[in-house]
């Protein structure tokens, strides 16, 4: 079983370095995101609540990593549906594959994916002048949490793939990470936005996995907010990962 | 033109996400960044006031790069080849694929403003509006121009987010989130060379203020050079391409 998914995990990102038009928004749009925040809105510091920041680009990478870590996800799903609708899903079916190797192999091609991105943000970060407050430390929890997201909002991709069974329905959930992203706290703290994303942010995981992934950059290794963005992101992840096991098993029985 | 404006009609939903996506940014980013307008520079107006414009310039350069997939999808299927075989002037085609991106854009535009009233923004007046909806009309026409020379040079609609970021870049590399005086060097810097930034202040200045002919000239002019020079681009593209 371990080879099969190591063998489809490297299909897919064999594919995905195929294909950049896939991967360039995954760090694109969230970079030129960060660099339009960060250029406009870094007055906002000066506001009453805002936490002590050495700088606005510190407390901005994490939401430009949460963001990319999201749309890696819907493109892993896109390309799962691509499988789906080119028949490369049913002559998997058909081969003596492990069922379970046809989520797993593209779920661990998504944490590769998620790895590469996190370490993209904070590159981008260091050249442009951020610090990484918690050292080699915090750079292993900011990996670390990212990773997990990230393998999560994959899986969260091919559940979407395996339901819809087709790449522009999973394509058409675009717009929707950025409606769960401004309901977060991951661009601006809980305590500075506006009714109703303030009261629905306190309860959205992306909250603390921004807050996970900023804690070590921006302030330190405090463990609480680390530990609870991990929990956050490990939740997703098994959620997912169950579901689209669930799904997969659905839509097996129905061919 | 008019089977740009009859896409519309007979599939509404090809329309959404030129409307969907611009309102979701407009309203997410007032949720999040909306207690910026307490900072002094943003004189008393609200957020969502101060980023509607930049919503309704987003839904023109939407609308604009939508046109050059439809054109970069009619030259993949060939229906571009049986338009070769028309008497008809290469700027008059230019013509037709702009002026339909130019009304749609009035689309999330309306939608746009409708929303924010909702919201408690001000109604601007009838000449402010005008002035708005002429400069996001004119935004929307640069676009497609753009859009254009885009779908000609690749000839295929996988071209189409090099269409968007075009857009994209336009619009927000201007005084799109904060005024002037808080932009940091480099944002500032481009904002004061970027065309764009003019067209916005020009359709901002009735929803933060009065609407002064020192605001607006620049802001027609810009949007006027941008439809001139991509225009020309856009035509030189097609007498290249044979068309």
């Amino acid at each position: 079983m371990r080879r099969s998914v190591v063998a489809l995990a490297r299909r897919a990102l064999v594919n995905a370095l195929r294909r950049p038009q896939f991967l360039a928004p995954l760090v694109l749009f969230p970079s030129l995101f960060l660099a339009i925040n960060v250029g406009g809105l870094g007055a906002t510091r000066q506001l009453e609540g805002f936490p002590v920041v050495d700088g606005f680009l510190d407390y901005q990478l994490a939401a430009a990593m949460v963001q990319s870590l999201l749309i890696g996800g819907v493109t892993a799903g896109i390309a799962a549906a691509l499988d789906i609708e080119g028949g490369f899903f049913d002559r998997l079916v058909a081969s003596p594959t492990p069922r379970i190797a046809i989520v797993l192999g593209r779920v661990l091609a998504a944490s590769v994916i998620a790895f590469f991105q996190v370490v993209y943000f904070l590159v981008l970060g260091l050249v442009f002048g951020a610090s990484i407050k918690g050292g080699v430390l915090g750079v292993a929890c900011v990996l670390a949490i990212g990773v997990v997201a990230g393998t999560g909002f994959g899986a969260i991709g091919v559940l979407i793939a395996l339901r819809a069974r087709n790449a522009s329905t999973v394509q058409g959930i675009f717009p929707l990470v950025f409606v769960v992203l401004f309901i977060s706290s991951a661009f601006f703290p809980l305590d500075l936005l506006s009714a109703p994303a303030d009261t629905i942010a306190r309860y959205n995981p992306l909250s603390f996995i921004a807050e996970g992934l900023r804690q070590p950059i921006a302030f330190s290794n405090k463990a609480g907010p680390v530990i609870e963005g991990l929990l956050a992101a490990a939740g997703i992840a098994a959620v997912s990962i169950g579901l689209s096991l669930l799904a997969l098993r659905g839509r097996l029985r129905r061919a | 033109m008019r089977r740009g404006l009859n896409e519309i009609l007979r599939v509404p939903a090809g329309a959404l996400p030129g409307v969907i996506a611009p309102t979701i940014f407009m309203l997410g980013l007032a949720a999040v960044f909306g207690k910026a307008a307490s900072l002094d520079e943003y004189q008393g107006v609200s957020f969502l006031a101060f980023i509607l414009p930049v919503g309704m310039l987003q839904g023109a350069g939407f609308t604009g790069a939508a046109t050059g997939v439809n054109l970069a999808r009619d030259i993949e299927r060939g229906w571009f080849d049986r338009m070769l075989l028309a008497p008809t002037p290469r700027p008059v085609l230019l013509a037709g694929f702009v002026a339909s991106a130019s009304l749609r854009a009035l689309l999330p535009a309306s939608f746009l403003l409708i929303v924010a009233l909702a919201l408690g923004v001000g109604w601007p007046g009838l000449l402010e509006l005008s002035i708005a909806a002429l400069l996001v009309m004119g935004l929307a026409a640069a676009m497609a121009c753009y859009a254009t020379l885009v779908a000609l040079r690749f000839r295929t609609q996988q071209a189409a987010p090099l269409m968007q970021i075009g857009s994209f870049i336009a619009v927000l590399f201007t005084t799109a989130y904060a005024p002037r005086e808080l932009l940091s060097g480099w944002l500032g810097a481009i904002a004061d060379v970027n065309p764009v930034t003019h067209v916005l202040e020009g359709v901002r200045q009735g929803f933060v203020g009065d609407v002064t002919w020192a605001q607006t000239w620049p802001a027609l002019l810009s949007v006027t050079a941008l439809v001139l020079v991509l225009g020309a681009l856009a035509v030189r593209g097609m007498r290249r391409q044979g068309l």
